[in-house]
């Protein structure tokens, strides 16, 4: 993988990483990149994937109201909270003097 | 008398008959828990009031011969991403260090309701992502038997907590062989129930499709009453399959018949260590000395296991792992300068190596034009490997092999080469790609006296036939009767 590669998977996985760690990651991820390749000699021209270990189908519940987490409890373990909702950096620029 | 390293089954027809009393065997743990933890670090905490409450509660019902659940009292410890309501769950991760979920796994309502005795959190991987315990920002659990050895991961708290008779029994997760593993290198029993058979419900996801909660015992008969316990349909998990989990009656009755044995070339193949290999091969003459056939069968694909896992499970893993984003729970970093930089600076900061290069791999599998060749790929393969099981089981009931290729080895030996860990899961991995059940049951010592583990696989919800035979073994041989000297 060239360090360009790791860098992007870096941002695309949301992971803030030193140069140390791009150069690391980017040669072990290499080795077990060249590994995994030894499924090619596997031939799944005509095998559906499997995307689960059991075969279940249609999975229902009663469709019945039942108590969720309240709102203290949801809000326990953030970081930052106003008491009602999760608080963020935020988002959108200001714009001064129009609508 | 010591109570450290009676029998499952003693203790509990003790604690039955009144004999012995839940606030006694609770106390008796704790204490042990407390002059050995400091040296073997398998619990991250300890909840001795918590415990010692419970275990007065059953010893109350009891007294007024009210019907007591079939855990009975008996004291256990659960891996530490299995959510008790307000109880840190750190996963082992400095990302979790301070979270208190607000909710009980189903596992956990399970306990409680059977009447359980919850005394602590065992150490682990982080994030279940490993195969020594390394990984865990609380640092290494120690093996019993060899202090310069590893324990084996991810759950090695639990098999450290459970050799060294700080409890009689204890949960952990295998996602690739995370518990029978690390139960093969501290010398007890492990098991990986199918897939589906316990719900996942407040289980701290790891690779969802291949994770599953099951229990560590010394015994047959702890493993199989836990899994009582624990088993069964939950509607909050959605891959939970609607049957109850096999009874300790059905396990205890044995073997129905006789046991048809399954061995595989590939397990005796290139990597597996001589000694490991001469203590599974005496014990599958064993199970034939009880009256068991054992014959070859063929698992073409078993070389493939390992890709395919790590495909898999780290995809599994990066999307999981996507909800650590520094704002509803868990570390958020004092310095960025913006809301994406929020998100990478505090996964940045707060996942270890391990979890990082598992999320690296996956998002890199996953990202548009690698997707069909990597991940798409495993699954297929994943079938395959799942097809071999199928038509092996045709003629056999059980296959029987080693757990690892080598004992547990040294402290740091594998950790720079993620590769050479991985391949440490070369037997274990398939039954969790197949969703079969699998269990490593004690059968020997290498030279240096180093537990090794014998694995039996079965095919799906066929958890009771592994439990008969790990009993049956078990009744012919005392290595489950051995323990640590620990001081």
């Amino acid at each position: 993988m060239e360090i360009s590669d790791v860098r992007k998977v870096a941002s695309l996985a949301r992971l803030a990483l030193t140069e140390e760690e791009l150069l690391t990651y980017g040669r072990q991820l290499t080795g077990i990149l060249d590994y995994v390749r030894l499924l090619d000699e596997v031939d799944t021209q005509n095998t559906e994937p499997m995307p689960h270990a059991i075969a279940l189908q249609n999975v229902f519940r009663d469709d019945q109201r039942t108590n969720s987490l309240d709102v203290a409890d949801a809000l326990s373990n953030a970081p930052r909270t106003d008491g009602q909702y999760f608080l963020v950096p935020q988002i959108l620029e200001e714009r001064s003097g129009g609508k | 008398m010591s109570l450290h390293y009676l029998n499952t089954a003693e203790l509990h027809s003790a604690l039955t008959e009144g004999r012995l009393s839940s606030r006694q065997l609770t106390t008796a743990c704790l204490n042990r828990i407390e002059m050995l933890n400091p040296s073997l670090n398998a619990f991250i905490s300890v909840n001795a009031d918590q415990a010692l409450l419970q275990a007065d509660r059953v010893d109350e019902k009891r007294r007024r011969g009210e019907r007591v659940g079939v855990l009975g009292g008996l004291p256990l410890a659960l891996k530490d991403n299995i959510c008790q309501k307000l109880v840190p769950a750190t996963c082992g991760s400095r990302m979790l260090q301070n979270f208190r979920p607000p909710y009980n796994a189903h596992v956990t309502e399970r306990i409680e309701a059977e009447d359980g005795v919850i005394v602590g959190r065992l150490n682990m991987d982080e994030f279940a992502m490993g195969s020594s315990t390394e990984t865990s920002f609380a640092g290494p659990s120690l093996n019993p038997w060899n202090r310069q050895r590893t324990a084996g991961g991810s759950s090695g708290g639990a098999a450290v907590a459970v050799a060294s008779g700080m409890v009689p029994l204890a949960l952990g997760s295998d996602t690739g062989g995370s518990i029978r593993q690390p139960a093969s290198f501290c010398g007890v029993v492990g098991m990986k129930p199918t897939y589906g058979l316990v719900s996942r419900y407040g289980l701290i996801a790891y690779a969802s499709s291949l994770d599953q909660i099951g229990p560590f015992s010394r015994d047959a008969f702890g493993a199989g009453l836990l899994l009582q316990a624990i088993g069964g349909h939950d509607s909050r998990d959605s891959t939970s399959i609607p049957v109850s989990a096999p009874s300790i009656e059905e396990i205890m009755a044995g073997v129905p018949g006789k046991l048809r044995v399954g061995i595989v070339d590939e397990h005796f193949g290139e990597g597996l260590q001589p000694e490991v290999g001469d203590c599974v091969r005496q014990a599958i003459a064993e199970l034939e000395a009880a009256g068991a056939t054992v014959s070859k069968v063929e698992l073409p694909h078993s070389k493939f296991s390992i890709a395919a896992y790590y495909l898999i499970a780290c995809s599994e893993a990066s999307s999981n792992l996507a909800r650590y984003d520094g704002i509803h729970y868990g570390h958020r970093a004092d310095q960025f300068s913006d809301m994406t930089d929020l998100y990478c600076q505090s996964r940045g900061e707060a996942f270890g190596p391990e979890v990082k290069r598992r999320i690296m791999l996956g998002t890199y599998a996953l990202s548009a034009g690698y997707y069909d060749a990597y991940y798409l790929k495993a699954l297929k393969v994943r079938r395959r490997i799942r097809e071999d099981f199928d038509r092996a089981f045709q003629s056999v009931d059980i296959i029987a092999g080693p757990v690892a290729p080598t004992p547990a080895f040294p402290l740091g030996e594998k950790l720079d080469d993620p590769l050479t860990m991985y391949l440490c899961d070369i037997y274990t991995i398939s039954a969790n790609l197949a969703g079969i059940p699998g269990i490593s049951v004690p059968c020997g010592f290498t030279s240096d006296h180093l537990p090794v583990g014998l694995q039996f696989l079965a095919p799906e919800l066929q958890d009771s036939r592994l439990l008969q035979a790990a009993k049956l073994f078990q009744q012919r041989t005392k290595w489950h009767e051995q323990h640590p000297e620990l001081s």
